[in-house]
């Protein structure tokens, strides 16, 4: 097993738990940390005890996608994001390992799932959300476009015309909301992570077609998932280039509004 | 100003087609210029070259006017631009026809916009393409869709050209030059003599029988074997390091 960074693995029987364990920052993703989850989730596919996985968050949030605060991520285009490199290099790869793997895989919406942390959620192939919990696709805020599998899962989900409400407007979704839209398994007034866990000892006990019938409903029911990540990775490096990025992202920092020029 | 601007990314050279008002068509002058910097580039310690026009053009065919000279264009000098030995990029954005397609297919590596657009129109003009077209799209594109362009005028978008096999990527238009002077950086990161006797071998495959082309290839892998960066590359393979290339 690789060295975990900035998140926990536990294991009760053939369910393996993982914790993202940066609470303070609410759980948002560091470049290092993408890597290591991957790790996990390679390390996962390959373990025969391991037949269900859970996903959750340390603290107050499930996790608050891109830390603005990873100074990698930030500046490895000369002194700005290379936000094409950053998706295809460390996003994509968690998100094609979370919806590929050939075990069932239940989010454990703690907390907020903002951006990233949204399309992690979403990458998922099943959602307990705590009543208290909330979505948002933020990506739009900041003057980006949505990454990380949310305009390839979220339009299957609940539908073009309301993906594209949520993806243009990112306003917050509660989590009755969110039921209602049809992102939820199951909606839990307490102990979420409990709950997820309980189902995913059951699912754990199903048979080995469990990872085929997946397999079979990405190909088959979802369309191309690697395409359609490269084009949002492609999508982003655009918006990364833009005036307005920078502007969302001072004005992110500033805890201001910001002022879109447009361009 | 001169119609073809050079510019220097470290080991790789940006050519770009300079004759906006014209959509880049191609004159004698123009294509005179993209042979001389390509030798140029092969007598430097340029590894890769990456050709471009601009957003709405990488060159939209020969320029008119020169078509009706007597004798029309001179054609020799594209046997210097396909003689180059340093592998180019193609970065294709907007129109890429007739003379401007030729130009494209000349090059080793395609990076096509998606909404690029690609033809050879020449039909039109009581004509047919005479830089290559008729043979280098059918080679690259079977001689079912190649026929269709060449006597239809058809054009196809960056997508199906990238679908066709034309192109190696298609990307989003903002990305192609991005894409391009990647893809070449990571040409002009490997060992000179290694892309040139691999870019030549590649070539063979479109001017050899398959035993000839076999056997020449063959002999440039045994040669490359004795070469320094050969042997660099192998030793660095074991040794788990990156590898250091003499060029020799």
């Amino acid at each position: 097993m690789n060295d975990l960074v900035d998140h926990r693995l536990e294991r009760d029987g053939a369910v393996a738990t993982i914790v993202f364990d940066r609470p303070a920052a609410y759980n948002a993703v560091t470049g290092a940390m993408l890597l290591s989850l991957k790790a996990t989730m390679k390390a996962l596919a390959r373990d025969r005890e391991v037949r269900a996985i859970v996903l959750t968050g340390a603290g107050k949030a499930f996790c608050a996608g891109q830390a603005l605060d990873d100074a990698q991520t930030m500046s490895e285009g000369n002194g700005r994001p290379d936000l094409l490199r950053a998706v295809m290099e460390r996003f994509n790869p968690l998100v094609i390992a979370i919806a590929t793997i050939e075990k069932p895989v239940i989010a454990a919406v703690n907390g907020v799932a903002a951006g990233a942390g949204m399309g992690i959620a979403l990458a998922a192939d099943f959602r307990f959300v705590a009543a208290s919990a909330s979505f948002t696709t933020a990506f739009a805020k900041i003057g980006l476009v949505p990454d990380s599998g949310v305009s390839f899962f979220l339009p299957r989900m609940v539908g073009y015309a309301r993906a594209l409400e949520l993806t243009l407007l990112s306003e917050k979704i509660d989590a009755a909301r969110a039921n209602e839209l049809g992102l939820v398994t199951r909606l839990c007034a307490d102990d979420v992570l409990a709950q997820a866990q309980a189902f995913a000892t059951t699912l754990a006990r199903g048979p080995r077609s469990l990872g085929l019938i997946k397999r079979e409903l990405i190909q088959n029911g979802l369309g191309d998932l690697r395409a359609a990540l490269t084009y949002e990775a492609q999508l982003q490096a655009i918006a990364g280039d833009s005036a307005d990025f920078i502007e969302g992202i001072s004005a992110f920092r500033e805890k201001r509004q910001p002022h879109f020029c447009g361009e | 100003m001169s119609d073809l601007i050079a510019e220097q990314h470290g080991l790789v050279r940006l050519l770009r087609l300079n004759r906006p008002a014209r959509l880049n068509a191609l004159t004698d002058g123009l294509a005179t210029e993209i042979a001389a910097a390509l030798e140029a580039a092969d007598g430097d310690e340029t590894r890769a070259v990456v050709l471009t026009g601009d957003e709405r053009a990488f060159a939209a065919g020969a320029d008119i006017g020169e078509l009706a000279q007597p004798g029309g264009p001179q054609l020799e000098v594209w046997d210097r631009i396909w003689n180059a030995r340093v592998p180019i990029v193609g970065a294709v954005r907007g129109l890429a026809l007739g003379g401007g397609l030729e130009l494209a297919m000349s090059c080793d590596v395609l990076v096509v916009a998606e909404d690029a657009r690609l033809g050879q129109p020449e039909i039109k003009l009581g004509l047919m393409p005479g830089a290559g077209g008729t043979q280098r799209l059918t080679r690259a594109l079977g001689k079912a869709l190649a026929m269709e362009m060449v006597l239809t005028a058809r054009e196809i978008d960056g997508r199906e050209a990238y679908a066709r096999g034309l192109a190696g990527a298609c990307v989003p238009a903002e990305l192609v030059l991005r894409t391009a002077l990647a893809l070449a950086q990571t040409i002009a990161a490997q060992a000179p003599l290694a892309i040139q006797a691999a870019k030549r071998a590649v070539n063979d495959a479109f001017e050899l029988p398959l035993a000839s082309a076999l056997g020449r290839e063959r002999s440039a892998f045994r040669e490359l074997l004795e070469t320094d960066d050969g042997r660099e590359g192998i030793a660095a393979f074991t040794e788990k390091r990156r590898p250091t290339w003499s060029g020799k």
